[in-house]
């Protein structure tokens, strides 16, 4: 079936010439010399005034980084980069903001045009309260802004700047950075541990449900920097949170690299929601410029009954490479991925996610939608697999794509790996099959099939991203109401 | 990654001295490609899990050394083998034999041909320069496979079947492929089957061999269906122990055209069934079923490429595998829809029955399309076997074993029911009720 007019007619007014976050921001800027080498990571590292060890790290990280391979598996296919004309540090010269009086103003007007709220909106009495999100704003190589951290700090919660981080409590970040995602996990991630800037660190004691939703925003403005911002998260025992990342960058003719890495550790009964709304600028309709986005993301349900849920709304991005992944090691715990990829013009998705069941009683489930439009290719690519000891193991897999236009293409590569008989493993594409009781009460009630099936994996998805704020949420709203029809495995 | 070489296996060290040995005895005006296809193999190797085509199964690893291959055998000990071979005996069908690989024509039906059907040994077409050689090898993608061009460069006999435009043929013929030997032996054989427009043809291909040895069997049919013909292919695998069994099925696909073909697994160490379907003609339909009933640490895979090129074209895939003891399942499939192939209707299954918990099965369900105006779906699933439905068996009065078999039996028939020669099903679930009886 083809796509409807309507469908359509949405993917259009998302279309990459509506791009509204192209703009550069016209600022001083101050940079680590051009290319890649021991200097400039140890320059970077005595920016951020590291502790020595971090330097040992990192200095590892790039001489392993050096024998390492690009990979190539991937169904994306790109000019070779050169890893030697980039700048791997741009930060903008005004010293550190004490206070939000003091950052560059030019900055400040640059994220009110984003509409990202750096002010923290005083809370009057008797008024019932605003929803409040607090706000870690990295612009290129450096955190400019960090809001509510005295708010969050009265609760316990650490959320600050990972460079800040490292001298305020190196003992925590050494306890778990890299522990998610080795150095030498793949050469992107390994190219970030060593010249990896900014990026969130977030701890949330036992027992704390954070008071608000924490949010980084990533901007790269400089020319032909690289944006390597590297977050790690702590849900310690029964705590909570829900983080959301935001990011864009100007409309340029060359293309950007962002290789970021983040790293979720969720202790027992903790809960982490992390939410992605990505809208790199994905280049124009002729594939010039957009941003090269290789990301890892990997969740460790580390305690029992532990639950990481990642939610990810794909929109920008000239390629984008990114697997948020789950290893359930925790008894009883639950790992999901709801995630939207719409791709446009020339852009290139090969994105999906890995669950990986260690413990016993682990349940994950994926819903994924692709949909390709213009000359993209857009390809789910995931893992689930049930390890011996993973007894009892749940996964339920849907993934629909859905094509506009004779121009692209949707492809769908999962593995489905079971080592034990009590794994029940179930994977879908189609669209008719999502429970069949489901669908018998909806078309009880005189919808047709296929609002039925609209109806139940929008109310999947929608469950998740209501929680995005406002700002956010906008985009994400539109991007789920597209009609399910058409849709093939 | 491009330029990581490996080094070279013994195996794959010894096969380029086999190679070179053999190359005299090859005849000199055959239309078979022979060093093209050794010299690809010799730049790529056997497959390791570094390949991803070959991710779950480990063919460097697997075949230690490679076996000489195997001579034409004299006509006493051919005749020891067949009369050991017992599958697909009982159905009334005209017989080739392959003993060791090689056509045995004193026990083939040679003059027993049914009408609208020619028959020729491959020797024979290879040395008078048949035209219809130029019809092997129908399927582009298999000049990337190392098992399909292993095959050719070593190629030793086989045969060459063609039927004749509008020929309903109604008696089957039946490849009865036998293993025999003390030693370790590899053989490669090829069967072109050629349906002119609108004929219809039934085969069945049987794989039998000795346990105990570590015999390398390397199977291919090529079939090229015309418009509107109608082509029935029916598999069955029982290999011996030892044996690491390749074997593909190609098909070319005229418009209207259709293909079932069916492949029942049990045995060898090692098997991988490769189909190559190829979508040439518009409004061509194909199934294409497999079953796979492993124990005692053997490993069946199946590795699926549909390639839908014209419009219209409908495929239905549907795997079934039974996984006791330490065995593990492959199942790879991926349907391409091209860009010109609107309308295109594929959905494929795979599903997997864990009987105990040594046992492991991995799926790689794929899809590539670059039309929109298809539906094609996908489905995996895997477990044990469903509680409810053991308990209300048992709930009957019926043992545990009995229940169990009786699910299995209930699983893998969905595959096995869409053959359409009534002989060849019932020889099918015979061999499925067999092994359900000494898994016991």
């Amino acid at each position: 079936m083809p796509a409807v007019q309507e469908t359509i007619d949405r993917v259009r007014s998302i279309d990459l010439d509506q791009y509204k976050y192209g703009f550069e921001t016209v600022i001083e800027m101050e940079k680590s010399v051009r290319g890649l080498s021991e200097d400039v990571v140890r320059f970077i590292s005595a920016k951020k005034d590291e502790p020595e060890w971090m330097l040992e790290w990192r200095l590892d990280a790039y001489r392993r980084w050096l024998t390492m391979q690009e990979p190539d598996w991937a169904r994306v296919s790109y000019d070779k980069i050169d890893y030697n004309n980039l700048y791997y540090y741009a930060a903008p010269k005004r010293p550190a903001a004490l206070s939000l009086d003091e950052i560059d103003p030019e900055i400040l007007k640059t994220y009110e045009k984003l509409g990202i709220p750096l002010r923290e909106v005083e809370v009057l009495e008797g008024i019932a309260p605003e929803r409040r999100v607090a706000v870690d704003a990295v612009f290129d190589s450096v955190s400019v802004a960090t809001t509510f951290k005295k708010e969050l700090s009265k609760a316990g919660v650490i959320f600050m700047p990972i460079s800040e981080a490292l001298r305020e409590y190196p003992d925590l970040v050494r306890k778990y950075l890299g522990t998610v995602v080795p150095v030498t996990d793949n050469f992107f991630a390994t190219l970030n541990s060593a010249v990896f800037s900014d990026g969130s660190f977030v701890y949330i004691p036992p027992g704390v449900r954070c008071p608000m939703e924490l949010s980084t925003y990533f901007r790269i403005n400089e020319r032909d920097t690289g944006q390597f911002e590297r977050t790690l998260i702590i849900a310690d025992k029964g705590s909570y949170v829900s983080y959301l990342e935001g990011c864009t960058a100007p409309k340029r003719d060359d293309n950007q690299l962002h290789a970021a890495v983040v790293e979720l550790v969720a202790l027992d009964d903790a809960e982490i929601k992390y939410s992605t709304v990505q809208n790199w600028y994905p280049g124009d309709n002729e594939g010039k410029g957009g941003i090269y986005n290789f990301v890892t993301k990997r969740g460790d349900c580390r305690g029992a009954r532990s639950k990481i849920s990642w939610t990810q709304v794909e929109t920008g991005s000239a390629i984008t490479w990114k697997y948020p992944s789950c290893i359930l090691r925790g008894d009883d715990s639950r790992g999901e991925f709801y995630s939207i990829a719409v791709s446009n013009g020339m852009q290139q998705v090969d994105s999906g996610t890995k669950m990986i069941h260690l413990g016993k009683n682990t349940s994950s489930r994926i819903i994924s939608k692709g949909i390709s439009a213009g000359r993209s290719q857009n390809t789910y690519r995931g893992l689930v697999s049930a390890h011996k000891k993973a007894k009892n193991a749940r996964n339920f897999t849907n993934c629909d794509s859905l094509l506009i236009g004779d121009q692209c293409g949707a492809h769908t590569v999962p593995y489905i790996e079971s080592k034990n008989a009590s794994a029940v493993f179930e994977h879908e594409a189609t669209t008719s099959k999502i429970s069949e009781d489901q669908m018998f009460y909806c078309q009880q009630r005189g919808l047709s099939n296929e609002e039925a099936t609209a109806l139940i994996v929008n109310g999947f998805v929608r469950d998740v991203l209501q929680q995005l704020p406002m700002e956010f949420a906008v985009e994400a709203q539109k991007l789920i109401s597209i009609s399910l029809e058409g849709s093939v495995g | 990654m491009a330029d990581i070489q490996n080094l070279r296996s013994a195996a794959e060290t010894r096969l380029s001295s086999l190679f070179e040995s053999a190359r005299q005895s090859f005849a000199s005006e055959e239309k078979i490609s022979r060093e093209e296809a050794f010299k690809f193999f010799e730049a790529t190797g056997l497959p390791s899990r570094r390949v991803e085509a070959f991710k779950y199964t480990d063919l460097r690893a697997a075949i230690e050394d490679a076996a000489h291959p195997a001579k034409k055998p004299s006509l006493d000990v051919a005749k020891a083998a067949v009369s050991a071979a017992t599958a697909f005996a009982g159905i009334e069908a005209v017989r080739l034999t392959f003993v060791n690989g090689h056509l045995i024509g004193e026990l083939s039906d040679l003059d027993r041909v049914p009408a609208g059907v020619t028959v020729t040994p491959l020797n024979e077409a290879m040395s008078q320069g048949d035209p219809l050689l130029k019809q092997l090898a129908p399927v582009a993608q298999t000049r990337e496979n190392p098992i399909y061009q292993l095959n050719t460069a070593f190629l030793a006999d086989g045969a060459l079947i063609s039927v004749d435009a509008g020929a309903t043929v109604e008696t089957p013929i039946h490849l009865r492929f036998v293993g025999t030997g003390e030693t370790a032996f590899s053989t490669a054989t090829r069967v072109l089957v050629t349906l002119g427009e609108g004929a219809e043809f039934s085969f069945l291909e049987s794989h039998e061999g000795q346990d105990g040895v570590a015999y390398q069997p390397n199977d291919v049919v090529d079939t090229v269906i015309a418009d509107r013909a109608n082509l029935h292919h029916t598999r069955l695998n029982r290999e011996g122990d030892k044996a690491v069994a390749l074997s593909t099925i190609t098909a070319r696909l005229g418009a209207g055209s259709n293909i079932e073909s069916v492949n029942l697994v049990f045995g060898g160490v090692l098997s991988r069934h490769q189909i190559y379907l190829h979508f040439a003609g518009e409004n061509a339909t194909a199934t294409v079923n497999g079953a796979a009933m492993l124990g005692h640490g053997r490993l069946a895979d199946s590795t699926l490429l549909a390639d839908h090129a014209a419009v219209g074209g409908v495929s239905r895939e549907m795997f079934k595998t039974v996984i006791d003891g330490d065995s593990t399942g492959v199942f790879q499939g991926k349907i391409i829809v091209r860009q010109a192939a609107q309308k295109t209707d594929g959905k494929m299954k795979s599903d997997c029955l864990l009987l105990t918990d040594d046992g492991q099965m991995m799926n790689k369900p794929e899809l590539e399309i670059f039309a929109d105006d298809v539906a094609c779906g996908h489905g995996a699933t895997c477990g044990a076997p469903d509680e409810d439905l053991l308990f209300y068996l048992m709930a009957r009065g019926l043992p545990k074993p009995i229940a169990e078999s009786l699910l299995v039996q209930a699983f893998v028939g969905e595959a096995i029911e869409s053959v359409t020669h009534e002989g060849a099903r019932d020889a099918l679930i015979g061999e499925v009720e067999g092994w359900l009886k000494t898994r016991g």
